[in-house]
């Protein structure tokens, strides 16, 4: 077991189809800078069958070392042997700071790690720095975005944090940046292997909110569940995800994995158009981090607009069809 | 059949106040609330218990006042409560707190199911039901939307669990912790009857003493994250209302978003 903490420690997170998320980039562009502040490596950790030929895809994201942990029990994510893997990983390794995307796998994985290693979680962070003592300083939102908060984790370690995907930059990947790739060997017993994957049903839209550049909401005032039709036709022109405010997912016009707030998903893509939302608070916990947001609404007053880079007044059976004619004209 | 719900009071978070300057978040003042994602965790419970027989216990670590939050508990439908209350268990982060109540939950006795929300709307963290679970070593089954089937005699149950890119079907043995997203049911309304049966059910309180624990180990005494610092995010640059009617404004927005390279 390590006695000294050093470096930082990035876990991996990969699809079904064992692809790596691209969460796992950002982490790692953040995590180089940490570590090129606090000294010492920037090592990855990836699991699952596969793991080793997946590895090298890490360097060209800043990794200096690769720690690669397969085993029967890891073919697939299950909460329990994922994270006692982690945790023995860490315990081994000994990073100073440790980081997981705060995607549902990392959430489920970090919680249940942090208890085994006994230290800190700062959950879904959204800034980490380095401070002159050394220690990280952990930012994070709650109350509906309207609080941010400093965190750092006293004296366990690691220090341990997930982080909101699509707030991190990747670095610019380097194709001729290599590194030392280690196999490190878990050590699972039959109590660990709980849970069993009986089936995935996919989702039925292409793009996945969390991941998405750009998001396409629409709320009551579409009207009628056939709104979303024109909705789709706006992300499809900007290869975007559809969302929804609650309001149109209670009315059961569109599924609940849509829905964008505090009872639903949080989100932080470069661009979101808010259309027939009004703003209410609970909605912008979900979304209030996006780069740009457009609003389209027809009355002025709605509290979307005092957040919104752009907003546009008016009926959006109206400006969707002009926007999207528009984006398509000056495209081509 | 036994299911033990966490539940935790917030407030509302329409209402909510921060007083930025003392570095905390009013409570007084506010109308408190059940947690939103923890309605949906006790309806859940309910149903079981409809269905299959059996009796529900709610378990909250709060303030005095959080045995509002129990009562409504109550009156949707469980049979009994726990409230562990202690000053020593004030300002705990996650890890202290689901030591509490992972302590608490052995002590409630057996149960099949340990419910909770995907998340507290005002905290969000979403770590304190995985917490509890890797404490009491029971499998973790998170951001459940629909519970396929359950069987209290082989001690099994089938999940679906709502995730970024679809539904994961997972088999797990009871017991096991379940934690809920809000597609899962419609939370019932408190009946009459139902508030006043609650009123007048005896609602024991817990410190940490009767939890085999010492005050360091809880609250913010046993905590390993420490909040530093509490502030408003920066005003978001932004308000800007496009002139002219609805059709211009849409064009001008279209050509700021590709001449900024945006889309
Ligand atoms: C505990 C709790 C949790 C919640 N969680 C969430 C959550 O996760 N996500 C969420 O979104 N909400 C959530 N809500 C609900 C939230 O408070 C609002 O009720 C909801 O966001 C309103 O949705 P909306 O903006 O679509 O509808 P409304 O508020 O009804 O707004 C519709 C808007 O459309 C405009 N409009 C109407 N017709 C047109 C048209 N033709 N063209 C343009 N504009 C038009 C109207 O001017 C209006 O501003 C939550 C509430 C509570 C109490
Ligand atoms: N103080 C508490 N008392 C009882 N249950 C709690 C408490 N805090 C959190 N929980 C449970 O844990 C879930 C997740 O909370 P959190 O990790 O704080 O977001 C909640 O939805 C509750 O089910």
């Amino acid at each position: 077991m390590a006695d000294e903490y050093k470096g930082i420690l990035i876990y991996i997170e990969r699809r079904r189809d064992g692809a790596i998320t691209p969460v796992g980039a950002e982490l790692l562009g953040k995590g180089r800078e940490l570590a090129d502040k606090l000294g010492g490596e920037l090592a990855a950790a990836i699991f699952g069958p596969g793991a080793g030929d997946a590895a090298a895809e890490l360097f060209p994201m800043g990794a200096d070392k690769v720690y690669v942990v397969d085993h029967d029990m890891l073919k697939e994510f299950r909460p329990r042997p994922y994270a006692k893997a982690l945790a023995q990983l860490a315990q081994e390794v000994g990073p100073a700071v440790l980081l997981a995307g705060a995607t549902t796998q990392g959430r489920d994985l970090a919680g249940a790690a942090a208890t085994y290693l006994k230290t800190g979680l700062t959950a879904d962070c959204v800034g980490l720095e380095i401070d002159d003592a050394g220690v990280l300083k952990q930012t994070r939102v709650s109350c509906g975005g309207r609080v941010m908060s400093e965190w750092v984790t006293a004296e366990a370690r690691p220090q341990f944090a997930t982080v909101r995907p699509k707030i991190m930059k990747p670095l610019e990947r380097d194709a001729g940046r290599t590194g030392e790739t280690v196999a490190f060997n878990v050590n699972l017993t039959a109590d660990d292997d709980v849970g069993e994957v009986v089936s995935f049903l996919e989702a039925t839209e292409t793009v996945n909110l969390g991941e998405a550049d750009i998001i396409v909401s629409g709320g009551r005032g579409l009207g009628n569940p056939e709104g979303f039709g024109v909705i789709k036709e706006l992300a499809e022109c900007l290869g975007a995800a559809v969302g929804a405010s609650r309001a149109a997912v209670d009315a059961g016009w569109i599924e609940y994995a849509s829905q964008v707030g505090q009872t639903g998903r949080t989100v932080s893509p470069k661009l979101y158009i808010a259309c027939g939302i009004s703003g209410a608070v609970q909605h912008l916990a979900g979304m209030g981090t996006a780069d740009v947001i457009i609003a389209i609404n027809k009355d002025e007053e709605a509290p979307i607009f005092k957040i919104a880079t752009y907003g546009i007044v008016g009926d959006l059976y109206e400006v969707v069809p002009v926007l999207i004619e528009e984006i398509k004209n000056r495209r081509s | 059949m036994h299911a033990v719900v966490c539940i935790q009071q917030v407030p509302d978070t329409q209402e909510l106040q921060v007083d930025f300057n003392a570095g905390a978040i009013k409570r007084g003042g506010v109308p408190l609330v059940v947690n939103p994602f923890d309605e949906f965790a006790i309806e859940e419970a309910v149903r079981l218990k409809e269905k299959h027989g059996g009796n529900v216990t709610a378990v909250t670590l709060g303030p005095p006042s959080a045995d509002e939050a129990l009562r409504t508990a109550l009156a949707m439908g469980c049979d009994g409560a726990v409230h562990l209350l202690d000053e020593a268990f004030d300002g705990g982060d996650t890890w202290a707190t689901a030591v509490a109540l992972a302590k608490a939950v052995e002590k409630v006795g057996e149960y099949d199911v340990l419910f909770f929300g995907k998340a507290t709307v005002d905290g969000d963290t979403g770590q304190v039901a995985p917490r509890v679970a890797a404490l009491l070593e029971l499998p973790m089954l998170n951001f459940v939307a629909k519970i396929d089937e359950i069987d209290f005699d082989a001690k099994a149950v089938k999940v679906e669990r709502l995730l970024e890119t679809g539904r994961e079907v997972v088999r797990a043995p009871l017991p096991a912790a379940i934690s809920v997203v809000k597609e899962i049911n419609e939370p019932r309304y408190p009946s009459l009857l139902g508030i006043r049966k609650a009123k007048k059910v005896d609602v024991p309180t817990w410190d940490a003493a009767a939890l085999g624990l010492d005050a360091e180990s809880v609250g913010s005494a046993g905590s390993l994250c420490k909040m530093e610092r509490l502030y408003q995010p920066p005003a978001r640059a932004g308000g800007e209302i496009v002139p002219g009617e609805p059709a211009d404004a849409a064009k001008a927005v279209a050509e700021k978003l590709i001449d900024q390279g945006i889309i």
